[in-house]
């Protein structure tokens, strides 16, 4: 308990890297997620912008890129973040390989909470001679925002997970601590400060996301 | 009487989808349509599900198109246009739906004024016209409300208010009562009637519910796998369909003729002979009609037709079981006395004698 004690700044300065990673990460993998869902969504067969090719190449990205376990897509990724960012340690570079990956992750969520908009909706737009890019932001986005709120939600979940391993290449956070100043020092105390924080920070992101989805669904 | 100018003409049209499976059959849903649909008409297309009748009413606005064939709105040919250079053309063609396919997340302001956003027109110029609009269909204090807080026909009624907000010429209406009760279907209709007398907006509604053309349409279509099997005004064909499944649609509003089976019912019931009688318009005189029968002592009872009235013209037709009274058959017998009189009657509509 004492050491807790101690060690209360490392505790909040990884407290604060987790929410630097998550928050950047939900912003670009979000966004991503946004694009290859739109993608996927806009491409398949009679929608409308059908295109076979984009559609195979992009499913395909999806579903090679999801099922890799992301401690070895971080280490598969680091010459491509070394590429993009300069460098293949650090938070940054931590930022960009679990972008990359939500990236794919979400947009199998966006693909498929896009889907739930009735085809008739987007026909009614067409029918009034909206192009495809307003409908997809006065119509496909506007509609499915509810379902979008939940699929974001359960996406930080999955950020704050894959931000725990950030150690393994030079990143902070709370995973970083529980493992440094927990596990490896046989602290439990310490670890299970951090598994009560992630816990909070969990509960409060699902319940805000809960509020505004009821908001958009307006129920 | 000015000659009609055709809004819409469609000239051999075909529109045929790939097969669904490798190897299988292509689908050919519209199978070489000709089809002109004049200016203030209310043209109404009606046939069995997967007569091909949604994906006609698609090719029009362009929502489909079509594999071969030329599609004339207001005399330019969409067949071959780009998706791009549609929208003009789709701002001129107002659509419903079944299912309203109202945008869920805006007011029925916003939906209605929708139109006008795509249209890029000044927010106070769309305030004005959607405030019009909602007025024309009842539904004023509603502007605020979301889709989901309206019944069935209001959100029909907000539908229309969007299809003409960006005052169409063309209206179309893809079986816009189908999901509607009665009564409701019978407030729409009736707002459909208004949209094409007081706007004259040129009407094309499929249906697959032979009273919605019956009160609202002057023209019909009917369609049996992809193809026009029959058209021409509402009163020639619910009179005098010609074909057997355009009779068929015909027989669920209009009490005709009897069926076999009925036949035999009312053959049982009633020992004596059995006429049926055709009346069309003012053509048969029907008073003169049952005034022979009358003159020659033969009484008689309805027992099976009824006369129609569509879009102020009479029609229908009327079984008659016959009894020769004493007078007539101290004449020279009863089935000569009928015979006579019958052959008086068939210089004057179509007799048919059931046996």
């Amino acid at each position: 308990m004492d050491s807790l004690i101690t060690l209360m700044p490392e505790f909040w300065k990884a407290a604060g890297e987790t929410l630097y990673i998550v928050g950047f990460t939900l912003f670009f993998g979000g966004l991503g997620g946004l694009i290859v869902g739109l993608g996927l969504y806009l491409t398949r067969a009679g929608s409308i912008l059908a295109n076979k090719p984009v559609f195979v190449v992009l499913n395909l990205l999806v579903n090679i890129v999801r099922p890799i376990p992301f401690i070895i897509f971080l280490a598969a990724a680091q010459p491509l973040a070394r590429m993009v960012v300069g460098t293949g340690i650090g938070n940054n570079a931590i930022i960009f390989t679990i972008s990359l990956a939500a990236s794919f992750a979400m947009g199998r969520i966006v693909e498929q909470n896009l889907l739930t908009v009735t085809p008739g909706v987007i026909e009614a737009a067409r029918s009034v001679g909206a192009g495809p890019l307003r409908i997809i932001f006065t119509v496909l986005l506007p509609e499915a925002l509810g379902p979008l709120i939940l699929g974001y939600t359960f996406i930080f979940v999955a950020l704050v997970d894959m931000s725990a391993v950030a150690g393994y290449v030079g990143g902070g956070g709370l995973g970083n601590f529980a493992l440094l100043y927990g596990y490896r020092q046989f602290n439990p105390v310490v670890t299970w400060a951090a598994v009560l924080l992630i816990i909070v920070l969990v509960q409060l992101v699902q319940f805000l996301g809960n509020r505004l989805a009821r908001k958009a669904f307006r129920r | 009487m000015p000659t009609p100018s055709p809004v819409v003409e469609l000239r051999d049209v075909s529109k045929v989808y790939p097969p669904t499976v490798k190897g299988g059959a292509e689908v050919v849903a519209i199978d070489g349509i000709s089809l002109t649909v004049d200016a203030g008409d209310v043209y109404g297309i009606i046939g069995y599900s997967g007569a091909g009748k949604s994906t006609l009413v698609r090719l029009i606005n362009a929502l489909e198109r079509s594999t071969t064939g030329e599609i004339l709105v207001n005399g330019q040919d969409i067949a071959r246009l780009p998706e791009r250079e549609l929208r003009p053309v789709r701002l001129g063609i107002g659509m419903i739906f079944q299912q309203f396919n109202l945008l869920g997340s805006r007011t029925v302001a916003a939906n209605v004024g929708y139109p006008l956003e795509v249209a890029r027109q000044p927010k106070d110029e769309r305030t004005a016209r959607v405030a019009e609009m909602l007025d024309f269909v009842g539904l004023s204090d509603k502007a605020r409300a979301y889709p989901d807080q309206l019944s069935g026909g209001q959100k029909q009624r907000v539908g229309i208010a969007r299809a003409l907000a960006s005052q169409p010429g063309i209206l179309l209406a893809d079986e816009a009562t189908s999901a509607l009760d009665p009564e409701t279907t019978h407030e729409v209709l009736d707002l459909l009637g208004r949209v094409n007398k007081e706007f004259g907006v040129t009407i094309i509604l499929i249906t697959h519910e032979m009273d919605v053309i019956q009160t609202l349409a002057t023209k019909v279509a009917v369609m049996d796998q992809g193809r026009v099997i029959e058209r021409g005004d509402v009163f020639d064909v619910f009179s005098n369909p010609q074909q057997p499944a355009s009779a068929r649609f015909v027989s669920t509003v209009v009490k005709g003729l009897p069926s076999e089976g009925e036949l035999a019912v009312l053959r049982d019931r009633h020992p004596g002979r059995i006429v049926t009688l055709a009346f069309r318009d003012s053509s048969v005189d029907q008073a003169r009609v049952f005034g022979e029968f009358a003159a020659a002592g033969i009484t008689f009872e309805v027992v099976y037709g009824g006369i129609n009235e569509i879009q102020g013209r009479s029609f229908g037709h009327l079984t008659l079981a016959l009894t020769a009274g004493p007078e007539a058959v101290r004449a020279g017998g009863a089935d000569a006395t009928i015979d006579a009189v019958l052959d008086r009657v068939r210089t004057r509509t179509i007799v048919t004698e059931v046996r």
